[in-house]
């Protein structure tokens, strides 16, 4: 088919001489490794900068040289570059792992400590209304109730207009002029996909600037509206590909016995694919609710209880954990804190800001990850049984 | 290559990523069937209002996306008119704020961070994608593929928090060394590099592990897409591991790559949280990389003036966002017609 694979091997054939293409058992690899693990610990005590950050990655880069070399030496060329190159691609995959594990850990061992301080459930019950200076006090129910307000705005406003949109795609654009109809929607529907956050939110404010003319308006139902500009693609695009896996067999038994068309969809099709509908839409929320840029410009931030959608700023996780993050370090000057309103002393803590952001952060990941989870195991329990 | 890429794929692929633009061009494989129920011999067939509803309904939403995307370039653009009207370079006059000076730096920042973690990101992701597709054992494939996965369920903001907190303090020791001993580069020129280290390096690191998961996921996807039969014809004359992937799989996926990479790019063009959390702001020119407070991008700047801003420097940062819109809309158009142009060859 292709001429490339026959010109790599001839060329391997005509380098490679008979006794060097011998393969070595796995073992030799850990020698190589241990050896190239003890150059390092020596070079590094050597040059008296030892730590073990320090001593994996050097090591690792020796190994490379050390490993290629040894392999050359005893087993060719071909299979030392073989060899090299299994080296290279897992010490990529070593690397996307630090970014991932550091940070999974970070989250949870810097924010695990306020959310069960000081009573399990505290920081979920709690606003933020006069917590003042580093007062070790205050929680983000106030963030939470925002944060399900506004992504559940987002859903009503997305899921309808996603759902019905891949239906058209699937189910009505099939030929004619609404088959170059839905051709363009595909398109615009990529278009979408790509539109960066802060763009959203840019458009959610213009667009309510000039439908009330007051250019300091931010209240949550803008957020919804920001947030619905990202999440209507992915709704598009995942239920798309859950009503194409429908067997056409199906519909043309409803069609057979007479039912109308709309009856078809609303009845067999949607039915048979409720389970990976509910999966897209459970991933997009997901995707949706983590989401900061468009909510900093369209939603503002509030310390206290806001549930009221229509009115008024709101206060939300992702916009919670960036504003605790950029009030820094707080200033204490005394032991204790009181609150201007309820008169309450608490105590003062320096880094109560960074506590609460990372409470907040450990609280977001959990919730991305239920949800995660959650559409994982709707596909998998509630899937249609198509294969009978 | 040409020959490899026109093999249609074993398997369809059923879990694609979201975002991937391979979608419109493949043909519809799904129903043509609905036609069928108007059959031409029985006449016209008989409109049923619950049928009119339905058929509105759908074909509406679909013009809502229309009208949607149409309303974000009318909204950018009407609203950034009063900044294009009032500045020097249209009509503004010679003391008025230059547009020019305004955005240019802003766009150099954005790309300049962009194309840094792409830099970084497509040589590990690619990596990744091998390793999960062609080196892991086949029962070690789905879980390490999740875990990947896992990285893009994490939200920018935890991101930024992370790098802002963890990530920067660690980096310095690394970029004293790149500013002393390969200073010659002009990317770890200047003066040495001050802590706390809220650099654009910085950033375009954090940015690089954001955009790692989408090229991962996509390029995985297209590596697993090879001809069985290619790859074991490779296997079978006596190629290594490393010679069939060199000569089968990497020609087979390369369009896949670059529009994955495309892909990683839009969004790390238009990426917010981390830059606005772990750069610390400034408005230059600088190739300087390790330097604190040369660059900004568009996104960052836009969230970190907009609380305060007004009208009139409103309307500068939306025509900021208007330009951010256009260039990731042609980064994205030129990742589809890639893909469009390798489907059809």
């Amino acid at each position: 088919m292709s001429a490339a694979p026959a010109r790599a091997a001839s060329s391997g054939l005509l380098t490679g001489s008979g006794a060097s293409e011998r393969r070595l058992p796995w073992y030799h690899l850990l020698v190589t490794a241990l050896a190239s693990i003890a150059l390092a610990a020596v070079v590094l005590v050597l040059l008296d900068s030892f730590s073990i950050g320090a001593l994996v990655v050097l090591g690792y880069v020796l190994h490379l040289v050390v490993g290629y070399s040894y392999a050359r030496a005893r087993e060719g060329r071909r299979w030392a570059a073989d060899r090299l190159v299994t080296l290279l691609v897992l010490g990529a995959f070593a690397v996307a792992m630090i970014p991932l594990v550091s940070l999974l850990w970070e989250v949870v061992a810097r924010g695990l400590d306020k959310l069960l301080n000081p009573y399990p459930g505290y920081f979920f019950t709690h606003d933020m209304a006069g917590v003042v200076g580093g007062m070790a006090s205050g929680g983000i129910s106030h963030a939470i109730v925002g944060t399900l307000l506004v992504t559940l705005g987002a859903s009503i406003i997305s899921v309808p207009i996603g759902l019905l949109t891949s239906i058209f795609l699937v189910e009505y654009a099939t030929s004619g002029p609404l088959r170059v109809l839905g051709r363009g929607i595909t398109f615009l529907v990529d278009v979408m996909t790509g539109i960066p956050s802060i763009v959203a939110g840019l458009f959610g404010l213009a667009l309510f600037i000039t439908l009330t003319g007051d250019p300091g308006i931010r209240i949550g139902l803008m957020g919804s509206v920001a947030l619905s500009v990202l999440m209507i693609p992915t709704v598009v695009r995942s239920s798309e590909e859950m009503l194409r896996l429908v067997p056409m067999e199906l519909r043309e038994a409803a069609f057979g016995l007479g039912v109308p068309k709309w009856l078809t969809i609303v009845k067999v099709v949607l039915r048979t694919s409720i389970a990976g509908l509910t999966t897209g839409v459970t991933l997009a929320v997901a995707r949706v609710i983590g989401e900061t840029a468009p909510l900093l410009l369209t939603v503002g931030a509030l310390p206290l209880m806001n549930s009221h959608l229509f009115d008024g700023r709101m206060q939300t996780l992702p916009t919670f954990i960036n504003s605790q993050y950029r009030s820094g370090n707080a200033v204490c000057n005394s032991e204790t804190v009181t609150n201007p309103i309820t008169q309450m002393q608490y105590a003062c803590s320096t880094t109560i800001n960074y506590d609460r952001a990372w409470a907040a952060a450990l609280t977001l990941i959990l919730i991305v990850m239920i949800l995660n989870i959650a559409a994982r195991l709707v596909s998998r329990f509630f899937a249609p049984k198509l294969g009978r | 290559m040409s020959s490899s890429a026109a093999d249609p794929a074993p398997s369809p692929s059923q879990t694609r990523a979201p975002g991937a633009p391979d979608a419109a061009d493949a043909p519809p494989s799904g129903p043509t069937g609905p036609s069928r129920s108007e059959d031409p011999r029985r006449g016209r067939a008989k409109r049923r209002p619950g049928d009119m509803i339905f058929t509105g309904l759908s074909v509406g939403s679909g013009l809502i996306i229309f009208l949607t995307l149409a309303l974000v370039a009318i909204f950018l653009t009407v609203r950034s008119l009063p900044a294009i009207r009032d500045s020097r370079e249209f009509g503004g006059g010679a003391d008025a704020v230059s547009l020019w000076e305004f955005t240019a730096p802003l766009v150099f920042g954005t790309v300049f961070a962009a194309v840094l973690a792409l830099v970084m990101a497509v040589p590990v992701s690619i990596g990744i994608a091998l390793f999960i597709s062609h080196f892991a054992p086949r029962r070690l494939a789905t879980p390490l593929g999740f875990m990947i996965d896992l990285l893009a369920a994490v939200p920018s903001v935890v991101f930024g928090l992370w790098g802002g907190v963890w990530l920067v303090p660690k980096m310095q020791g690394l970029y004293e060394l790149l500013n002393t001993y390969l200073g010659w580069i002009p990317l770890f020129a200047g003066p040495e590099p001050e802590p706390p280290m809220r650099n654009l390096a910085t950033a375009s690191i954090v940015l690089a592990v954001m955009i790692l998961p989408i090229i991962t996921a996509v390029s995985r996807e297209v590596f697993l897409q090879t001809p069985r039969l290619q790859e074991e014809a490779a296997l079978a004359l006596g190629a290594t591991r490393w010679e069939t992937i060199r000569t089968v799989v990497l020609p087979f996926g390369r369009a896949g790559v670059v529009s994955a990479s495309m892909l990683g790019l839009g969004r790390a063009l238009g990426e917010t949280m981390a830059v606005l959390m772990v750069l610390s702001p400034g408005s230059s020119f600088s190739l300087h990389i390790l330097e604190v407070g040369q660059h900004n991008t568009i996104a960052a700047n836009i969230a970190s003036q907009s609380a305060e801003a007004t009208p009139d420097v409103m309307a500068r940062l939306i025509f900021t966002g208007l330009v951010l819109f256009i260039i990731t809309f042609i980064i994205n158009a030129l990742a589809r017609a890639i893909v469009a142009r390798s489907a059809r060859a």
